[in-house]
């Protein structure tokens, strides 16, 4: 099984081996035009996808959070500044005035996932090229 | 209003507090005369200044600078009634509407022939401490004059300071004001058993000198005895320092103070009022500070217009010297008609209690504790109410056969005094927690001031908190309703190896990054051998555990070898600089004398490790909340005052150690003699070098709230050393909060040091087995976590960049150089940092 990430349904933006994922643990995918997605495999075995870069310091390290829940909602904590991000909405817990872009995660009935945007966030964070 | 004040002790202190937050309409002008050249300390605490405390640490809440004129270093020199003026030493005058004297006492020495001969000392104030302190690095021995409350202080000190202590007391018995003679012979036992020397009944004839230097060489006994000691202390005594006032023609009470009335005025003038040590009501002199308060809280409301008076003094006394017990209260010498005696002689828990009870033998009036005093807060809060049990069961406060604790303070009344030093009642503590004030033990320290004075009430406010059902949630998260100690009892006690086991059993949800990384925390400290990056326990694992690095802003790591104890050849610094060099590393040296290796990519660590695991380098453990390092200064190898390898114990100790999991990290430290350049006890395991062996200082801090550490045991040979510091750690490990460190954990411990010392060193809980067995697994279960890692495929794979591009540095990474070396270019933020 792949997972495919993409921008809309028509975008494809990464292949990725599925079994490169670990349950409870984010990984990185690189996304054209050098920014990253955090790509997390829970343990009921649902797939979420965000934005790598943590909005707080501008680094790419969104993937090594640690993944729990609050209040029932699948969250990634910032491992730079444990800022908590819900992982449906992509929302901060901790600071309204932040957010994660989201990518939305479909099974594709050959095996591969498709990302793609969500309507809300659809600008990728672009690094400094 | 014009108020001054002479002596900035504890209570001049208290009233100049009082007298301004009380004065709302700002019209009263203090001046605080003070001879002391530093402003107000704790004097009753003033011992522990040998046990850790600093002058800092001892000073009193500042007073508000804008209400209150404090002259450091200006003492009084006369008293003009006529002109209502004070002359200072400085020459200049005050003027006054009102005069407080608080000049407190002096001690008493009795004038024995040689008795003002250099290596005389007496034991009131920091300089005097100072001054002994300085002495006593070149003596062996110590001789106090006096067997009192402060005499066993001093001896004690004696003893902190690695001099062998002797005791002189003219009475038959120890604490012969406090205690009776079945209390005074448990407390020479218990005494003599930790190295001081009493001689009861004894009369010092004089003090003996060098006819060269003049120098104290010892004293001699009535009976002949000779002690030889390079110290003497005399605590024979107070005496209230009157002069001033007898100048001035005050009147002075028979054995001294001022003569003042109920509202503390003196008899003599009514503008002046004596407080404190120094004053003499009801025809006597009080010489602790509770009394003292009282007058201060008294004068203070009458200058604004009250009329309170003096409540009767509470004698009672409480401490813990040597982590003996000892407490009298009430009408402890049974003085009143018809008075009856329980007393309950413990030989074999060496524990002395006796309580005296009215002649239908109904009500409680007083009592003397010896070796266990934990009752004392409730049955002093009990004089004067009927007895709810038999007297001998209060004594001991448990039924002797359930077991079950008979003396709560729900059974006090609302009058009872919990603390008596601010005489705080039941009845105001309750009202400050169930009108919201104060909902933990700091609140009510800070909203009524209870157990701010000697503290010993602080476990009856804890019992307090908890009757009025305010709980203290101890909870980790939302997912664990348990505190991080009993979370390790569980997991450790039904063998639990996973989170998905302990959250199914004993949490709820899916746990988070408080949690997790507790858990992973506890389950690496019980199985050393298991990888901490394995199955589950990779998604556990915070920030840094996770790829054994430290994560740096930009997202790079930082990689730190163990360099045990700071030693490392040559050879060794030549592989870091070639590291350093080939991967574009920013290298600085740590606090804790190791290097420090910036900038390195998440992909590169393996690489990175596969070099220096080669050059015989092992994991720092940098990134993990365990044992750092083991600091250590050069020793006696090298160092000219060095008395013992501290080098070497620092590796031995570092090794020992490595990859042990804690709750927060772990540092030590170990310097080869006094002079401390370790600064071993900044740590949270301190080991100083002594002539005779090793002193062992623990739960000290740099950081955000710095510690000294403290004395737990002196004089150890290394191998009991080895054996208490393997206890502290897993003791600690086994029950501190959730990123405690061993600080706040020793502060925090009921019972305090001596508690932990009872624990580790005499093992009162019956447990040094199992932690000495903790331990010995771990040591034998060590391994080093990144060769493990580069060993193993499954574990590599967790060190790439990209899940589709392996290898591929992330783009969102650069840097840019500062001073000849690499670092992180501004990063761009999607949001202003702010602190959180
Ligand atoms: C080691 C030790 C342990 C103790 N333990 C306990 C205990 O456990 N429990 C307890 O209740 N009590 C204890 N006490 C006693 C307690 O400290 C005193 O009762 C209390 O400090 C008295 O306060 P005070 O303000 O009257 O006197 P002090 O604290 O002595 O203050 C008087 C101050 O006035 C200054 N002064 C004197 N003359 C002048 C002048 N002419 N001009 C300007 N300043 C002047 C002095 O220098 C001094 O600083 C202990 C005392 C000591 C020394
Ligand atoms: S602590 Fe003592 S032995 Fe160590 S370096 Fe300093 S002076 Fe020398």
């Amino acid at each position: 099984m792949t997972i495919l990430v993409s921008e809309k349904t028509d975008r494809l933006l990464a292949v990725v081996p599925t079994a490169a994922l670990r349950p409870e643990q984010g990984a990185a995918v690189l996304l054209p035009g050098g920014t990253s997605a955090a790509v997390f495999l829970l343990h009921d075995g649902s797939l979420h996808a965000v934005g790598n870069i943590d909005p707080f310091y501008g680094a790419p390290v969104i993937c090594h959070g640690i993944v729990g829940d609050r209040a029932g909602a699948p969250t990634v904590a910032s491992p730079l500044g444990k800022q908590v991000f819900c992982l449906r909405t992509g929302r901060c817990l901790d600071d309204p005035s932040a957010s994660l872009p989201v990518f939305e995660v479909t099974a594709a009935d050959d095996g591969v996932i498709h990302l793609s945007m969500t309507g809300n966030n659809r600008e990728i964070p672009v690094g400094q090229s | 209003m014009r108020v001054i004040v002479i002596g900035h002790g504890m209570v001049g202190h208290r009233f100049a507090e009082a007298l301004t937050d009380r004065d709302h309409s700002e019209t009263v002008q203090v001046t605080v005369l003070s001879e002391e050249p530093r402003p107000a300390y704790d004097r009753v605490a003033l011992s522990s200044f040998f046990d850790g405390a600093d002058e800092e640490a001892l000073r009193l809440p500042e007073l508000d600078a804008e209400r209150v004129d404090l002259r450091l270093g200006v003492a009084a020199e006369s008293i003009d009634r006529d002109r209502k003026v004070v002359v200072t030493t400085d020459g200049g005058e005050v003027t006054y509407d009102e005069l407080v004297l608080a000049t407190g006492s002096y001690p008493f020495v009795p004038p024995v022939e040689g008795h003002d001969a250099p290596g005389c000392f007496v034991y009131r104030t920091l300089d005097d401490l100072d001054a002994i302190r300085e002495a006593a690095a070149c003596a062996q021995a110590g001789v106090v004059i006096g067997g009192g409350l402060l005499g066993l202080e001093a001896a004690n000190a004696l003893r902190l300071l690695g001099l062998a202590p002797h005791v002189v007391e003219l009475a038959p018995h120890l604490m012969a004001m406090q205690i009776d003679e079945g209390g005074g012979a448990l407390l020479a036992d218990l005494v003599t058993g930790l190295g001081v020397t009493v001689h009861c009944g004894a009369a010092t004839t004089r003090v003996t000198t060098d006819p060269g230097t003049g120098r104290v060489t010892g004293v001699e006994l009535a009976d002949g005895t000779r002690i030889d000691a390079g110290i003497v202390v005399f605590a024979a005594g107070i005496r209230p320092r009157d002069q001033l006032a007898r100048d001035c023609g005050l009147e002075a009470g028979p054995r001294g103070g001022v003569v003042v009335d109920e509202a503390c005025r003196s008899a003599s003038d009514p503008r002046i009022h004596a407080i404190g040590e120094v004053a003499c009501l009801g025809g006597r002199v009080f010489g602790l500070v509770a009394p003292g308060y009282a007058m201060a809280e008294t004068v203070a409301d009458r200058l604004l217009g009250g009329h309170a008076t003096v409540p009767d003094a509470d004698l009672s006394t409480k401490l813990k010297l040597l982590g003996i017990d000892v407490a009298s209260f009430g009408d402890a010498k049974a003085t009143a008609e018809g008075a009856l005696e329980v007393v309950v002689n413990d030989p074999v828990r060496k524990a002395y209690g006796k309580l005296v009870v009215s002649d239908d033998a109904k009500t409680l009036l007083g009592g003397i504790l010896v070796g266990d005093a934990s009752q004392y807060a409730l049955l002093r809060a009990m004089v004067g109410a009927e007895l709810s049990e038999d007297p001998s069961v209060l004594i001991t406060g448990a039924n002797t056969r359930s077991g079950e604790r008979v003396l709560g303070v729900g059974a006090l009344p609302g009058a009872a005094q919990i603390c008596s030093c601010n005489a705080v009642t039941k009845g105001r503590l309750l009202a400050a927690i169930t009108g919201g004030e104060a909902s933990d033990v700091p609140g009510l320290k800070a909203c009524t001031r209870a157990g701010t004075g000697c503290g010993s009430c602080v476990p009856a406010l804890r019992q307090l908190l908890e009757s009025a059902g305010v709980e203290q949630s101890r909870a980790i998260c939302e997912h664990f309703a348990v505190s991080r100690a009993e979370l390790f009892e569980i997991i450790a006690g039904a063998g639990i190896r996973t989170f998905t086991e302990v959250i199914e059993s004993h949490g709820r949800g899916r746990g988070c990054d408080l949690c997790k990384p507790a858990v992973a925390s506890i389950l690496a400290s019980l199985h050393t051998g298991d990888h901490v990056l394995d199955g589950e326990r990779a998604a556990l694992q915070d920030t840094n555990d996770r790829h054994l690095a430290n994560m740096q802003r930009n997202g790079t790591y930082s990689v730190v070898p163990r360099v045990p104890g700071g030693e490392i050849t040559p050879a060794k610094l030549r592989v870091l600089a070639e590291v350093a060099e080939e991967f574009g590393l920013y290298t600085k040296i740590t606090g804790g004398q190791r290097i420090d290796l910036f900038g390195a990519r998440l992909e590169q660590l393996p690489r990175i490790w596969r070099r220096l695991v080669d050059a015989g380098f092992e994991s720092g453990h940098a990134y993990g909340k365990a044992i750092r390092t083991v600091k250590s200064c050069v020793g006696s190898t090298w160092c000219r005052y060095g008395v013992a390898d501290s080098v070497g114990l620092a590796i031995e100790l570092e090794l020992r150690y490595r990859g042990l999991r804690s709750p927060h990290k772990l540092k030590g430290g170990v310097s080869g003699c006094a002079r401390e350049c370790a600064e071993a006890r900044s740590k949270d395991f301190g080991v100083i070098a002594t002539e005779a062996g090793w002193n062992l200082y623990v739960g000290g801090n740099g950081g955000f709230r710095p510690r000294h550490a403290e004395l737990l045991v002196s004089d150890v040979p290394r191998s009991e050393l080895i054996t208490i510091i393997d206890r502290f750690l897993m003791f600690y490990i086994r029950t501190a909060d959730r990123l405690q460190r061993t600080a706040s954990w020793v502060e925090g411990l009921e019972g305090g040091l001596s508690h932990l010392r009872e624990v580790i060193v005499d093992d009162s809980l019956g447990i040094c087995a199992s932690l000495d067995e903790a331990m010995s697994r771990h040591v034998s279960g060590y391994a080093d976590e990144w060769r493990a890692v580069l060993d193993d495929p499954e574990r590599l794979a967790k060190f790439s960049s990209f899940v589709n591009a392996p290898e591929a540095p992330d783009p969102m990474i650069t840097f840019t150089s500062e001073r000849g070396q690499r670092i992180p270019a501004p990063s761009r933020p999607l949001l202003p940092l702010e602190p959180r």
